[in-house]
């Protein structure tokens, strides 16, 4: 089947999808956006995490022709050019990247934390991440980086 | 030598400025948070095919017949392959025990294991196809009793070469003598469940074949070099033939030092001319690695009634499954560890790694210092209370320091405070007390599953000891080569080497270590290949003490050339500039100030060296008595955990995990804590959650909903306490940190279910009807 999307604000057009595969798996391997993760593939580690018409899914879990139409926004969407995205930027400051895969799932969710609260407590974001799991980290300097974004984020606004 | 896939790993210029000691940025870390940077199952290439693995479902069975004719006629199929496709040598191993089959033959030996390939356009051909493989099995019952494999001469054979990996006595004074002195008698049985590594990204990588025959393999590995041992002499090609390049490793833990899909998709491109991309999903990786042994161990000690400890007895049994893997080692790390940091002056210990049809086990974190320390801290609690003691006094009054000697006989030459640290993580402030008022603090959190009531606090302390780099008399080494040019008007150096940043830090610290000794701003690092000598395995904690050692050492070899070309450049016979350094992006000479700068003196030179870096030998462990130097580096960590419990459900909360521990010198203090908040998780993960549930042989919970790990939600927050009390041996004085922090957790954490409940919890992980007693 066809599938088109916007991804990022720009258009997409994947052919000879097979009805089978996930919106992770059509943009990973046929729009060239690997930047989400294949972690677990099941919906519980949430290193794949989009945005689909603004809100936070796994994509893992939305089927390709669920994708039809909308509009879908990746960790590779955050920056503008060179200039990250305050929460990219203080996950890199604050040593909450280790081996990087949990990353771009916990980002886009952070982003997502932090748009919505202006100030979130410790409790807010354990609760906005709980469905993100790191391996390396411990997540100390994840809430780290989540404070420092939401600070620089309040600050500037 | 063939075509490059898209997203290959490139140099990569380190950010900011910062030398040993600082906390620049990460290299790799823009790229990671943009979601750029190119792990190994993020290759693509034109035309590339995708590898699947069709594994046995049984734990035992003989390979009666294997027909692979309608697969093959699928369409979209490009090959199948069986172990009669296997170019060269048809077993591969870690260490000298080649006895694991690259696809089995006559006799599958664990659920999971390899037989048949597939290369398709789509995975899902590929997976379509793997179903019309017919194998005929005739399924055995399986050997999954591990004490029966160590001690029944009649346990049927797991495989040719016995059931008993390794027996590993440690021998010191007479046991049964201090027996009839002892004053207090304590004895425990304890056990250890299978703990998964859980590194996320899934085992993958892209095999592209080349012009001459060979192959480029892009993996995710922790030592490419050990890799290419087994690699090529299965693909029976030469080593040359193979280049291997580090792919972005998606976490590691000890679950990527066997060889996963390497050989496999090698033998799928070869077979096809075409590059093969194999990517585990999460169901396939639990059978795509080797776990952490499961044990079984019985400690017994006696002591004096103020709590010295006169004597231990100790028998540790480590089930390896089928395939040696690294059991031999962790065997020896149990023997000699066995006993923690404690000085005793008799001990018997056995310990054993045997072979059985469960799960296959291996290295992971912590590496088989993590089952003895469970044990022999719950049996310092258990004496703490026989003898009336505190659990911090009675550590302490057994601690080992400076110049106390091992159970094996070694010395503990480089400074060792435990008895200081103990009190350091006694004395920290306690997190406050319980505060139900927002129920998410509570056991069970946003579950609603209590409001206060039923809930116990518990404090419990936790000790490890941990060796550092190879051990038992491996000649242990790291290579490393730096390049010093002007490019741009600047002076750039380039560090190249085969270690595997598997997400530690370690490319962090190279740039750091050649801003320090070549006093240059700019460092690129190049991509980690078999291009350059071998580096060892990122594991033992090993990688900022070997490979930034072999750094260090070849850019002062770099620095020595760039002061004969200052000296050239001036005139001037070197001996006569005074002792001289670069810094600042200048030669600068101890009498005379600033000579020139670094720029001036290299001009169009390119300096370049390539060193080895070897840490102090030593040596193996006397088979009888386990006598000898066996580790060159020891490190401590000490944990505090406190813990809330809902002993009427069993649900625990951790409230607060701190740790105090001795890094010899902080080389980077941010991947320094995260190294310690991440093996610490992982402590806590063993304690009350992680386990690889075996029943039959078989793995009942091979997915993240059903193996869980840690949330942010399990962690606590953490309280770290840093030492710097330098090891003179080793590079700027510093001691791996990656490793200790892992053993201390888990029995910190038990220690304060046990304070919180009363009850003994012999077992990790803690389940709550271990604590309800429903079970």
């Amino acid at each position: 089947m066809r599938v088109t999307f916007t991804v990022n604000g720009r258009r997409e057009t994947a052919d000879d999808v097979w009805e089978g595969e996930s919106l992770l798996y059509v943009l990973r391997e046929r729009v060239g956006l690997p930047g989400s993760k294949n972690a677990c593939e099941q919906g519980e580690c949430g290193s794949c995490t989009v945005y689909l018409d603004g809100t936070p899914v796994c994509a893992c879990l939305v089927a390709a022709g669920q994708a039809e139409g909308r509009e879908v926004r990746t960790v590779e969407g955050l920056a503008d050019g060179d200039r990250l995205d305050p929460v990219q930027e203080a996950f890199v400051e604050c040593g909450a990247v280790q081996c990087g895969f949990c990353t771009p799932g916990l980002v886009v969710q952070a982003h997502d934390l932090i748009e919505r609260v202006e100030q979130p407590s410790d409790a807010e974001i354990r609760e906005a991440l709980a469905g993100n799991l790191c391996r390396c980290t411990g997540y100390e300097k994840i809430l780290d980086a989540v404070r420092l974004a939401a600070a620089r984020k309040a600050a500037a606004s | 030598m063939s075509a490059t896939p898209v997203r290959a790993p490139r140099d990569i210029a380190a950010p900011g400025t910062g030398g040993v000691g600082d906390s620049p940025l990460r290299p790799d870390g823009t790229l990671k948070v943009k979601g750029e940077f190119a792990y190994s199952s993020d290759l693509w290439i034109d035309g590339m095919l995708w590898g699947a693995t069709l594994r046995s479902p049984h734990p035992r069975a003989r390979i009666v017949s294997i027909d692979v004719a309608e697969a093959l006629a699928h369409p979209g199929v490009a090959a199948v392959l069986t172990h009669e496709d296997v170019p060269g040598r048809k077993h591969f191993g870690l260490d000298h025990t080649w006895d694991q089959p690259v696809l089995a033959f006559d006799e599958v030996r664990h659920q999971g294991e390899p037989i048949a390939l597939v290369a398709a356009d789509h995975p899902e051909t590929a997976r379509r196809a793997m179903e019309k493989i017919r194998i005929e099995y005739e399924v055995l019952e399986p050997l999954t009793d591990a004490r029966r494999a160590a001690f029944d001469p009649a346990y049927p054979q797991v495989q040719p070469r016995g059931n008993l990996a390794r027996h590993q006595p440690v021998r010191v004074g007479d046991v049964e003598a201090a027996k009839a002195r002892a004053e207090v008698v304590v004895s425990g049985e304890y056990r250890v469940g299978i703990q998964d590594q859980a590194f996320l990204g899934p085992e993958s990588g892209l095999a592209v074949p080349a012009e001459d025959g060979g192959v480029d393999l892009y993996v995710a590995t922790q030592w490419m070099h050990n890799d290419l041992k087994q690699i090529a002499p299965c693909l029976g090609l030469p080593e040359e033939k193979i280049r291997m390049t580090l792919s972005g490793v998606g976490g590691a833990f000890g679950g990527r030092e066997d060889l996963s899909m390497q050989i496999h998709a090698a033998m799928l491109a070869l077979r096809t001319g075409r590059p093969v991309k194999i990517v585990y999903n999460r169901y396939e990786s639990f059978f795509g690695h080797v776990h952490r042994h499961p044990a079984e161990m019985r400690y017994e000690y006696g002591a004096t009634r103020d709590g010295k400890i006169l004597y231990a007895d100790v028998e540790i049994l480590l089930d390896g499954g089928a395939y040696t893997s690294a059991t031999m080692n962790v065997v020896g790390n149990a023997a000699s560890l066995g006993v923690g940091p404690y000085v005793i002056p008799n001990v018997r210990i056995d310990a054993y790694g045997v072979y059985t049809n469960n799960p296959p086990c291996g290295a992971m974190r912590g590496f088989g210092a993590v089952q003895a320390c469970f044990a022999y801290e719950s049996m310092m609690d258990k004496l703490a209370e026989a003898c009336g003691l505190d659990p911090v006094t009675v550590r302490q009054v057994n601690a080992a320091s400076q110049g106390s000697e091992l159970a094996t006989g070694q010395v503990i030459w480089a400074p060792l405070p435990m008895a200081e640290m103990l009190q350091q993580a006694r004395e920290l402030p306690m997190p406050p007390p319980l505060d139900p008022a927002d129920i998410r603090n509570l056991p069970g959190g946003a579950s609603q599953t209590t409001h206060g009531e039923g809930v116990r606090r518990g404090v419990g302390y936790g000790v490890g000891l941990k060796n550092i780099c190879f051990s038992e008399g491996f000649d242990d080494y790291s290579t490393a080569r730096v390049r010093l040019e002007v490019v741009g008007g600047e002076a750039v150096a380039l560090v190249h080497t085969a270690a595997a940043e598997v997400g530690q830090g370690l490319v962090t610290l190279e740039a750091q270590i050649a801003r320090t000794e070549l006093g240059v701003e700019r460092v690129v690092i190049h991509p980690a290949d078999n291009q350059v000598g071998d580096a060892g395995s990122s594991s033992a904690s090993r990688q900022s003490y070997m490979t930034g050692g072999a750094v260090m050492t070849a850019c002062r070899a770099v620095r020595e050339r760039v002061f004969a070309l200052a000296a050239a450049r001036l005139g001037r016979p070197l001996d006569t500039l005074g002792e001289l350094s670069l810094t600042g992006g200048k030669v600068v000479s101890e009498s005379a100030g600033v000579l020139a700068s670094i720029e001036d003196v290299l001009g169009d030179s390119v300096v370049e060296e390539t060193r080895e870096y070897h840490h102090e030998p030593t040596t193996g462990m006397d088979p009888v008595t386990g006598r000898g130097d066996s580790h060159t580096q020891l490190a401590l960590c000490v944990h505090r955990a406190v813990v809330d419990v809902d002993v009427e459900l069993g649900l625990v909360k951790v409230v607060e995990l701190a740790a105090v521990q001795d890094v010899g010198k902080v080389l980077n203090r941010l991947s320094l804590e995260g190294q310690i908040h991440g093996g610490t998780a992982q402590g806590l993960g063993l304690a009350v959650m992680e386990e690889i549930v075996v029943a039959d042989g078989k793995v009942r919970n091979p997915s993240f909903t059903d193996y869980l790990i840690p949330t942010i939600l399990d962690m606590p927050p953490m309280r770290l306490e840093i030492l710097e009390n330098a090891d003179p041996r080793a590079p700027y004085g510093l001691r791996g940190a990656g490793e200790p922090p892992t053993l201390s957790s888990t029995p910190a954490i038990v220690a304060a279910i046990r304070d919180a409940t009363g009850l003994a919890l012999t077992r990790v992980p803690v389940r709550p009807e271990h604590i309800t007693g429903s079970s």
